[in-house]
């Protein structure tokens, strides 16, 4: 009786936290899976938008099951992958980077000009369905689902992709294939966030997955670290989590927030290159 | 028989001429070696066998079959496998998995009875791991499975990358220069493991400089100079040829 008062007091408080913090750690993952595979994203805060919208647009306007808009989301998300994906991965690394940032400014702009995504507004009122068992579970699964394909065939070759893509062709890994693999993986993980969120919030605007957005992704991800999924999660725990930290010791202007951000940031590409789970690995580096 | 039959290849970079003209063929189960001065073109033909860099013109026979057009995975997965002069391993995985994901053509390590928990597939793994395990031995290297790549020495890597070929179970192994700056011991460690190969009916196509190597190893040598073949014969005929001697022996007083 009592800790149950507790729990629904404490979620009463950090409630939207929590549920922020696990949409977060969706994203993150969604981008360790193109990382994993040696490919450096910019889309995947475009690709959240485009699960979203296309939620959105279903439930709003074709009254669709919550559940059905979400698959339709993360297929969608995922098909415009397919299609991107195949010309845009023959880019490496920083062009890449660029390629799919230009992605993410159509995606932005389309949706700003477009009727049947609300505009500049936004998509408004979609209805209200996530809850958080259901942002977890989905962050469980696909935890999960990242924890078995590492040692899958599609687990080795994304990363003998990264480690080195001209050895790992030599070796009879379709290198195309895998990458556009885990170009789609990741978008339609970032679809079912973007899903999600926009059933949370009620509204989903333009403005949510631009540059800041798609860079806080891989910031999650250098933060936590990239040799295991849960790291990003780790580091989109921590970020998200950070502002309440500090408002809860007392430190609220913006500007020291941001310095805090940027300070965590620079400490952990100095002294962890391998990010916050390399705290926690066995074997020394 | 012949496995691989280099007819007319050409390569040009930019105004270069790298390759010009080359013909020759390596017999299946022999230990054939290529060997050249620097820059006479030897890697360049390498990577054109193994779909790494398309020839200019000429085609490539791979038991009959014309691979030139093939793109590197499709070569592979016909049973070729290679190691490169500049080492490419994976740095960040250790011994044991360097192999392993060397294995990407014979294992098929599916997703499903994986994500279902299905024992077959630790199984599988524990199959898969241990004949990583044996790979390693044949190259030395058993004692160093859980070493990272990047801590090996580099002879040790030479070796590794070695294994990490072998891990497909490749019909025809290409090596370039697999005994570059290695110790003696070591040298002749890897020469009885080709010949071992070629014993178990791989056929295996090597460049190096070491000139005792190729010619204790090799039952035919092809010479390369300036991109055009000076000869193809067996050890004997080629050390007595008089542009051999010339152009690369005359040099390289047999290290
Ligand atoms: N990618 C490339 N671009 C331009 N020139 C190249 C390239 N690769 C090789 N070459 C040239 O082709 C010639 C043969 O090089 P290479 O095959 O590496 O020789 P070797 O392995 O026999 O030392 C050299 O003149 C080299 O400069
Ligand atoms: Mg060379």
């Amino acid at each position: 009786m009592d800790l149950h008062h507790i729990f629904t007091q404490f979620y009463a408080v950090y409630g939207s936290l929590i549920n922020f913090i696990g949409i977060n750690s969706l994203l993150a993952i969604s981008l360790y899976v193109t990382l994993s595979a040696g490919q450096l994203s910019l889309g995947n805060a475009a690709f959240a938008g485009i699960g979203g919208y296309t939620a959105g647009i279903l439930t709003m306007y074709l009254n669709v099951p919550y559940m059905v808009a979400l698959c339709a989301a993360t297929l969608m998300s995922g098909a415009v992958a397919v299609v991107l994906g195949f010309p845009v991965l023959r880019l490496r690394g920083v062009f890449l980077a660029i390629a799919t940032l230009a992605f993410g400014e159509v995606v932005r702009i389309l949706a700003i000009n477009l009727q049947i995504t609300g505009g500049a507004e936004g998509l408004t009122p979609i209805p209200n369905k996530t809850q958080a068992w259901m942002i977890f579970t989905a962050l469980a699964l696909v935890g999960y689902f990242m924890a078995v394909l590492r040692r899958s065939r599609i687990g080795w070759s994304f990363a003998s992709i990264r480690e080195d893509e001209t050895a790992a062709k030599a070796m009879g890994i379709n290198t195309t294939w895998y990458k556009t693999l885990a170009f789609t993986i990741g978008a339609m993980i970032a679809g079912l966030a973007g899903a999600m969120s926009a059933h949370l919030n009620y509204i989903i605007t333009p403005g949510e997955f631009g540059f800041s957005a798609a860079v806080q992704l891989l910031i999650y991800n250098i933060v936590g670290g990239t040799r295991i999924w849960y790291g990003p999660v780790l580091g989109a725990a921590l970020l998200t989590a950070l502002p309440e930290i500090l408002r809860g010791i007392g430190v609220s202007a913006g500007p020291v927030r941001m310095g805090v951000n940027g300070f965590i940031l620079l400490m952990v590409i100095l002294f962890l290159p391998n990010g916050l789970v390399s705290l926690f690995s066995r074997r020394k580096d | 028989m012949a496995l691989l039959e280099i007819q007319n290849i050409t390569r040009m970079f930019g105004g270069v001429c790298a390759l010009n003209g080359v013909n020759f063929s390596v017999e299946q189960g022999k230990i054939h070696g290529l060997i050249g001065p620097n820059g006479a073109g030897k890697t360049t033909l390498l990577n054109i066998l193994s779909g790494m860099t398309p020839p200019t013109s000429g085609n490539i026979l791979f038991s009959g079959k014309n691979i030139h057009m093939l793109p590197a995975c499709r070569v592979a997965s016909l049973g070729m496998a290679r190691t490169f002069q500049n080492i490419r391993l994976f740095p960040a995985m250790t011994c044991i998995e360097n192999v392993i994901a060397g294995q990407h053509l014979i294992a098929s390590r599916p997703l499903l009875p994986r994500l279902l928990q299905l024992p077959s597939a630790w199984r599988q793994d524990h199959e898969y791991e241990e004949d990583a395990m044996a790979t390693l031995s044949r190259v030395g290297l058993e004692n160093r499975a859980q070493v990272r790549a990047q801590s090996l020495s580099y002879g040790e890597r030479r070796r590794l990358e070695i294994a990490r070929a072998l891990a497909s179970r490749p019909r025809l192994l290409l090596l370039d220069e697999p005994v570059a700056g290695m110790r003696h011991g070591e040298v002749s460690q890897v020469a009885e493991l080709v010949r071992i190969l070629a014993g178990e009916g791989m056929t295996v196509f090597l460049i190096e400089h070491n000139m005792s190597f190729v010619m204790a190893l090799c039952s035919r040598i092809t010479v390369l100079n300036f991109g055009q073949v000076i000869t193809t014969g067996s050890p004997d005929t080629v050390s007595r040829h008089p542009h051999v001697i010339e152009a690369y022996l005359g040099v390289d007083k047999s290290s």
